[in-house]
């Protein structure tokens, strides 16, 4: 009875363990945080997305841009924190992933009222990369047919003026 | 009677529509150079490219097809305008719709609706990884709207006086600078490059200030310095405004959108030294009167909501929004969200006031404009005097604007006219936003922004929202900027050559 109690026990703390931890990482979305701003405000968050943008260092801090997909939210961070990112994403390039454990400010007092997130952890999940585009075939023959068919229009047009001929238009 | 439109008349506008298209057609080589040169680009130029082309083809078939040596006259020179509009927002749609960035063509015209009449209302989708090229173009659109489309036709190609001031009346611009239609256009063009100059290089010194790199920096500026002095309110990166965090940034983009806002006439008379103009002007003391009373409604909406604790960050977020919202551009330092969220029906009250009111007449800016609620004001005061002096005094009411006249009743009802006009698109919108299901206070911001051609967004202006929606937003915000007359001249232009005779 006793094994029993002890192994029920040890269960009970296992899942208590899993559960809080499982809160503790759970992510919260831009969409989220900005539709309870309220509640998050000054507490723990997680958030997780893609750096956009330009890092603009600012003294021994720097500002850098999470996209989550759908909204970005401005990260202020140690200059030491950032120092892992190889990626900003822009149309060249997609931008490393993230995941950010920091403090949420509806209106940062720090900041002037800005909404952001000051972060205590920055954590890179996947690493960007180039986006290597090859220049279109289709674009470049659609383009350059189309160019000769205006020239050529053009042309016409000037050819039928300098006669006079207006009648055939 | 109605008269059927006769066949020369057509091609009177035909000709030069064809020849507005034209100028569409070669702006567009601007993006295509700077994609390729500038910013290593080569898909997106080529969209350019093609787009150009397309363009430049329909302009160059539409003015030989029509030539005609024939002078414009005002009714069909407002149906160019109205056309040319429609025109413009299709043709540059396209790179857009080939830049993979937006859901349909629909969407691509609604943001080039919205930038060429400087709104700045946004269905883009994943706007940070937008090319440099095709972002130059959404920023581009309201630098050529705000100036007006016209005024570079009527720069570069179209001939004749009386058919160039026709087209400059019909683009909402009833205020010759001088007396010369191409010097007035001159002078509009010189005085946007002159500050698209010096509010990039202040931009881009803030920009590198606070921690961009030198080509970002610089293309930031340009960018937002396109979209600021033109009220429209693009940006670059999606959180807007709220990107750069930085009070300096702020400061400056607030500088550039209130002399955006000014009358044209008025950035002539301080070009030529006559300051005193801006003190005495009617414009300035009613703008500053109006933003006077929006910051005191919307200031004690959010100590009423206690939304910021601290008084100077109510006063900086507050004060921003106002004037983002009163000189109709639709900067944000705040998300979208939070206008809805938090900002509470008082403040919002005093926003939608501050966008309906808009900017000054002759300007970049949207709204009713600051001449007419000055007029009205000074109208309803000759009104009130008249009725408590003597039934045989006469009552006359003087207003200072560039000189000083007296107010008359054709002024009166002209001016009222166009408000009404603008109250019934501010209400066309609302009703269409309740009917699809949005709050009425949401609908009625949202339809007031589009209309004003704001660019302030709560929430609704999004890829998702009905087809239906988005078509009335076009339409409010290409009556709004061509102020009616103009889309009232199309609608019965059309009238005429169905039912006329």
């Amino acid at each position: 009875m006793k094994v029993k109690s002890a192994f029920f026990f040890v269960l009970l703390c296992l899942a208590l363990i899993i559960s809080s931890s499982s809160c503790f990482a759970q992510v919260s979305t831009s969409s989220d945080l900005l539709n309870n701003a309220k509640q998050y405000d000054g507490k723990t968050v997680n958030y997780k997305g893609e750096i956009i943008g330009d890092v603009m260092i600012r003294g021994d801090h720097a500002w850098l841009h999470v996209n989550d997909g759908s909204i970005a939210i401005g990260i202020w961070a140690p200059k030491t924190m950032i120092q892992d990112i190889g990626y900003v994403g822009d149309y060249h390039k997609k931008g490393d992933t993230v995941e950010v454990s920091g403090t949420f400010h509806r209106s940062c007092s720090e900041h002037g009222g800005d909404l952001d997130i000051h972060a205590s952890e920055i954590k890179k999940i996947t690493s960007g990369s180039s986006v290597i585009q090859p220049i279109s075939r289709k674009k470049v023959y659609i383009g350059t047919f189309s160019l000769i068919l205006v020239l050529l229009f053009y042309a016409l047009k000037k050819f039928f003026q300098s006669r006079g001929d207006t009648s055939r238009i | 009677m109605i008269l059927k439109p006769q066949v020369s008349e057509i091609k009177n506008i035909g000709y030069y529509l064809g020849r507005i298209i034209l100028g569409i057609g070669f702006t567009m080589f601007l993006p295509f150079i700077a994609g390729l040169i500038l910013f290593s680009e080569p898909n997106p130029a080529l969209d350019f490219l093609i787009s150009a082309n397309i363009a430049i083809f329909i302009g160059l078939a539409l003015s030989w097809l029509c030539k005609t040596d024939r002078d414009l006259h005002i009714g069909p020179a407002m149906v160019v305008i109205a056309l040319s509009w429609l025109a413009a927002m299709a043709l540059s749609a396209i790179p857009l719709l080939l830049s993979g960035h937006y859901k349909s063509f629909l969407d691509a015209c609604f943001e080039t609706m919205s930038g060429f009449t400087t709104t700045g209302l946004t269905l883009v989708q994943d706007l940070d990884h937008l090319s440099r090229t095709h972002n130059l173009w959404r920023h581009l659109g309201p630098f050529i709207g705000g100036q007006g489309i016209a005024i570079i036709a009527i720069l570069f190609l179209v001939r004749g006086t009386s058919g160039s001031f026709n087209l400059y009346l019909g683009e909402a611009r009833d205020e010759k600078l001088v007396p010369n239609v191409m010097h007035t256009a001159r002078f509009i063009w010189a005085i946007s490059i002159a500050y698209l100059i010096l509010g990039t290089i202040v931009l881009g010194l803030v920009g590198m200030s606070i921690g961009l790199k030198p080509q970002s920096a610089f293309f930031h500026a340009a960018c937002i310095f396109m979209a600021g002095f033109d009220t429209a309110g693009f940006a670059p990166q999606s959180p807007n405004i709220l990107y750069y965090h930085s009070l300096m940034f702020e400061i400056v983009t607030i500088f550039f959108m209130v002399i955006g806002s000014f009358n044209f006439n008025l950035h002539y008379q301080i070009w030529t030294g006559n300051f005193k103009e801006i003190w005495k002007n009617i414009e300035t003391r009613t703008l500053l009167l109006v933003i006077m009373i929006v910051t005191l409604i919307t200031m004690a909406g959010l100590r009423q909501r206690g939304v910021y604790s601290d008084g100077m960050i109510l006063f900086r977020k507050g004060f921003f929004q106002i004037i983002s919202g009163q000189t109709t551009t639709g900067y944000m330092t705040i998300y979208a969200q939070q206008f809805i969220k938090e900002w509470g029906d008082l403040a919002l009250t005093g926003i939608i006031i501050a966008m309906a009111l808009g900017g000054c007449a002759c300007s970049t800016a949207g709204g009713i404009k600051m001449l007419r609620v000055g007029i009205i004001y000074k109208a309803f005061r000759q009104d009130i005097k008249s009725v408590l002096l003597s039934p045989t005094a006469i009552v006359v009411q003087k207003f200072h604007h560039i000189k000083t006249m007296f107010i008359e009743d054709k002024q009166v009802r002209a001016v009222l006219i166009v408000t009404l006009g603008y109250f019934f698109l501010y209400g066309l919108g609302t009703l269409v936003g309740v009917g699809l299901g949005y709050p009425f206070l949401n609908a009625l911001f949202e339809s007031t922004s589009a209309a004003g051609n704001v660019g302030f967004s709560c929430g609704i202006t999004d890829a998702s929202m009905p087809a239906i929606l988005k078509v009335t937003y076009i339409i409010e915000m290409w009556a709004g900027r061509l102020e009616l007359m103009s889309v009232f001249a199309l609608f019965g232009f059309f009238v005429a050559f169905v039912k006329g005779r």
